[in-house]
């Protein structure tokens, strides 16, 4: 018999929000779970969560063009089909801008062009606190971001089959693009976190509405929420309007950078205010997945 | 001069530096404030400049007339996104996996492929004296943002300066909001998450070959690592701006460009000299 297994992702729309260190204070709260750092483009949590590694697998992002210096005979076609303005002057590839489509391996009548393999990043497996935490390192200006967020998902699935667990907490990239899209599809709640400032709020509209898009479950917890008590009560309306409830609020709290400077989440300052509140939206998240 | 802000990490106040950065040189120059941060377009909430153009982005998309396809399945071998699957003999386009390359286009043999339009998004165009807007906003599930970021990056080619929110993170979209620039001026946050995804902001405008400065932001404490970083790579830091409750308030209000402005003109004065020494 399969257990079901239940996956929350965090997410912000706005960077900044916090986000990553309340993923992290819930990994630590949680009994047993299976963590994921999908914001592969810039993985932040493994500075807050110590780990040990156990494995690093390759992955292969999409092919480049390599233009044969040899065989090419400079007739320009190459230019003219790509239509990524990936190759330069005389006939050289430009690997970050080249997308690995292929044509100009196809179109160029000489044969020159090559496609080849390109590792764009490394998927790692480790452990904290004797559990598994999977990040991704990516490639400087690599694309894909999407299938290697597949890829670490469905690695932590896999995991958590074997091993019995029956949640996986997932910690997704800013903004609202694919490979925040590959964070959240399939997931059984998203937690959005915001702030109440004007660009949180809007970024707030906007990542609710990819929810929607999508038919995920959805709730919101407000950051900083000190900042402005007026914007607390707009994000309210905001989100009775699409019909989420908002389920924790959490104060401006500087302890939130002394831990990151610690190396650590901010549940382990038992004492500040913000590690509270995390507490209790924790509770309420236990609740709501039916841990 | 095109200068491109950027972050690495989001929420160090890129958004707040770039547009009080456009308000600052707009009082001397044509300057413009390109939005390239598609996914979530902030700027403008800031400079509230009035649109008075807008546009919508295309990509081609392949759409296949059955009857002149013969089901030879050149186009699915073709497609490295799998966006054209064969089923029962009959393609069938996925248009959310398309990278609209075109190659299935070139490659059929019986012209069966025609290339149509699929709206990724909009551009947001508009002007204030000499202070010169254009932002791109995303469709909601949409992935391609890199034509719309191209397209922004098109607008107000005239203005003296022109200044890029790029977005946060290191991939595609940031090295498109990046490149053609003649500066990167990263602004950081002295903490561990911050100077981490700064340096990768970094690592990208050196691929590119493009000199960055940093503004540092939000300064709660003195980050030891990030200051030996910078100094050993030489790069120059304009400012350094405390940590200050109050610019989140007047976030929160949306006028912190007056308020960066009224606090921390200084810093801007010397971004501002940087830029111009540069220029020279
Ligand atoms: S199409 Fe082939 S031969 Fe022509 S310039 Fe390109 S690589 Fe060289
Ligand atoms: S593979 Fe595609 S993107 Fe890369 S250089 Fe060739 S045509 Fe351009
Ligand atoms: S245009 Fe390119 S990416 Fe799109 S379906 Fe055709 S081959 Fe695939
Ligand atoms: S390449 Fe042209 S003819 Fe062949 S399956 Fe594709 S659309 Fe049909």
């Amino acid at each position: 018999m399969t257990n079901t297994i239940k996956q929350l992702a965090i997410v912000s729309g706005k960077g900044g929000t916090g986000k990553t260190s309340i993923a992290a204070s819930f990994a630590k709260l949680a009994k047993q779970r299976i963590v994921v750092d999908c914001d592969v483009d810039a993985s932040n949590m493994p500075l807050v969560l110590p780990h040990t590694i156990i494995e690093e697998i390759p992955f292969l992002g999409e092919k480049k063009a390599v233009i044969s210096q040899d065989r090419c005979r400079g007739c320009g076609d190459c230019v003219i089909y790509c239509r990524f303005n990936a190759i330069k002057d005389f006939y050289v590839v430009e690997p970050v801008l080249c997308e690995g489509c292929a044509v100009c391996t196809m179109m160029c009548p000489y044969e020159a062009i090559d496609m080849v393999d390109n590792q764009s990043g490394t998927v790692v497996i480790s452990q904290s606190d004797d559990q598994p935490f999977l990040f991704a390192k990516m490639g400087v200006g690599q694309g894909n971001s999407g299938k290697l967020v597949s890829e670490l998902r469905e690695k932590a699935k896999s995991i958590a089959e074997e091993d019995n667990y029956n949640l996986i907490i997932i910690d997704g990239p800013p903004g609202i693009g694919c490979p925040v899209i590959s964070s959240i599809t399939g997931v059984s709640h998203v937690l959005i976190v915001t702030e109440p400032t004007l660009s949180g709020m809007h970024d707030l509209e906007r990542i609710i509405q990819l929810t929607k898009h999508f038919r995920i479950n959805a709730s919101v917890c407000i950051n900083k929420s000190t900042i402005s008590s007026d914007n607390i009560e707009k994000i309210k309306e905001i989100c009775s309007k699409f019909d989420i409830a908002v389920i924790g609020t959490i104060p401006l709290d500087m302890d939130f950078v002394k831990a990151q400077i610690a190396g650590k989440t901010i549940v382990e300052y038992p004492n500040s205010v913000a590690s509270q509140a995390i507490k209790s939206l924790w509770e309420r998240i236990s609740q709501l997945l039916n841990l | 001069m095109k200068i491109a802000i950027a972050s690495g990490k989001g929420g160090t106040g890129k958004t707040t530096i770039s547009t009080t950065l456009a308000y600052y040189f707009a009082q001397q120059f044509p300057t413009a404030l390109l939005d390239c941060d598609v996914e979530e377009p902030d700027a403008n909430i800031f400079l509230n400049i009035p649109v008075s153009r807008t546009f919508d982005v295309d990509v081609l998309i392949p759409q296949v007339d059955m009857d002149l396809c013969t089901g030879c399945g050149r186009c699915e071998k073709m497609c490295q996104y799998n966006a054209i699957v064969l089923i029962k003999g009959k393609p069938l386009v996925l248009p959310e996996l398309c990278h609209s390359c075109g190659g299935c286009y070139l490659v059929c043999p019986e012209k069966a492929i025609k290339e149509v339009k699929r709206s990724v998004g909009t551009v947001e165009v508009g002007v204030n004296g000499n202070l010169h807007y254009a932002g791109g906003i995303l469709n909601i599930g949409e992935h391609m943002a890199i034509p719309l970021i191209d397209e922004v990056k098109k607008e107000h080619y005239n203005a003296t300066f022109r200044i890029v929110d790029a977005p946060p993170g290191s991939s595609c979209p940031v090295v498109h909001s990046m490149q053609g620039n003649d500066l990167i001026i990263i602004v950081v946050e002295p903490t561990p998450f911050g100077f981490h995804d700064a340096v990768l902001a970094y690592d990208v405008a050196k691929t590119l070959n493009i000199p960055c400065a940093v503004v540092i932001n939000n300064l709660v404490e003195e980050y030891k690592p990030l200051f030996s970083f910078l100094e050993k790579e030489n790069i120059p830091v304009l400012a350094v701006i405390p940590h200050d409750v109050d610019v989140a308030r007047s976030c929160a209000q949306g006028n912190c460009i007056e308020y960066m402005l009224t606090k921390y003109q200084d810093k801007f004065e010397a971004i501002m000299r940087y830029i111009k020494e540069k220029v020279q």
